[in-house]
């Protein structure tokens, strides 16, 4: 199968799967696609090692059980289906610096990596205090006519458009 | 279909086969690349806009046919206008300095990202353990909050079959792309 070991696909079809996946996803799980929520239970299973009776108190986990769940999969299965991709289009490489970072910014990878420390830290927070990321709100909201998935997503360019022109210049 | 999805194991198995069509795709689509992310939020490559909406389209279209034979239920996210535009902007910065967002993360880690992996991931989760432990305080402090527009979604407020809008509106969004495309972006 050629199409298989193809590095990339048209953009349009990519995301007319990606939109077919969800409505199965709706069908099969009644779920949607949505990736952040994950990161946050994943938050919450260190903590539990570390600090148990915290973890019970906190309101936050309180309302969003840590548990290993449909979504917590989804992401695992990201990571498995990529690599699968990655494999089957000979496009597997294990990368320190991405090449725009390193061309414009610094081929450091202790910069890189603080910086990317820092910029998960960023989009932890704000995922959760939006309610949601780029697949949830962005992909599954704004599908679902969510007013406010519309406005998050919307607001998701804005920062990202502002901060990426801060970092690489005009 | 309600039993289906009561079956644990069964949809813990559908998460991750779900998670592997999604992860290939996003690989095929090239978003598994910080350059590709980062090209559109440069504005030079519109790669990341024309899936995202070719996913809505689809996704609208097939509710707009199953929810009003009662086939899906709706899955809409609580919150404010408020939240969603401090949340966005934050989530915004985020997305750019780290290069990736939630899901494509997972899949530049499959595509061999390492900056990924043991930077932006473990970020992330610190992120939403430090959201975690101030929410109490933000809710209090009223900086989170849910407003009229929490949990909603037009499709229960539109009247008329949902194409009578969806259609519309998807051609407005595949209008999006064609300048795109003219534009050469």
């Amino acid at each position: 199968m050629r199409v298989f070991s193809m590095v990339q696909w048209s953009p349009y079809v990519v995301g007319i799967l990606i939109g077919a996946l969800n409505l199965v996803a709706m069908l099969l799980s009644d779920k949607v696609l949505g990736a952040s929520t994950s990161y946050a239970k994943a938050s919450g299973m260190v903590r539990n090692i570390l600090d148990k009776e915290y973890v019970k108190k906190n309101e936050f986990y309180l309302q969003n059980a840590i548990n290993i769940d449909w979504g917590f999969m989804l992401v695992v299965g990201i990571i498995i289906g990529a690599f699968i991709s990655a494999g089957l289009s000979n496009d597997f490489n294990l990368v320190l610096v991405p090449p725009m970072w390193a061309n414009e910014i610094s081929n450091s990878f202790f910069v890189r990596f603080i910086i990317a420390v820092f910029g998960g830290i960023v989009l932890g927070i704000g995922s959760r205090w939006a309610g949601g990321c780029t697949s949830g709100h962005g992909i599954s909201g704004t599908s679902q006519l969510s007013i406010l998935s519309w406005v998050a997503s919307i607001f998701f360019f804005i920062g990202g458009i502002i901060t990426a022109f801060l970092i690489y210049g005009l | 279909m309600t039993k289906l999805h009561e079956n644990k194991n069964m949809q813990l198995l559908f998460g991750l086969l779900m998670g592997i069509v999604f992860g290939f795709l996003l690989h095929k689509g090239g978003v598994s690349k910080y350059d590709i992310i980062l090209a559109q939020l440069r504005l030079t490559d519109f790669t990341v806009l024309k899936i995202m909406l070719s996913a809505v389209i689809i996704t609208m279209l097939g509710i707009s046919y199953l929810y009003p034979k009662g086939r899906v239920k709706l899955q809409v996210k609580p919150g404010s206008i408020k939240n969603s535009i401090v949340g966005g902007l934050i989530f915004g910065v985020g997305f750019a300095t780290l290069g990736y967002c939630p899901g494509t993360i997972a899949a530049a880690v499959g595509n061999g990202y390492l900056d990924g992996l043991i930077g932006g991931m473990i970020g992330i989760i610190i992120g939403s353990g430090i959201y975690a432990s101030f929410y109490s305080d933000l809710k209090k402090k009223k900086l989170i909050t849910e407003d009229r527009f929490s949990g909603r979604s037009l499709f229960d407020s539109f009247k008329g079959h949902p194409f009578r809008y969806t259609l519309p509106f998807s051609a407005i969004l595949v209008l999006v792309m064609i300048v795109a495309e003219i534009a050469g972006l």
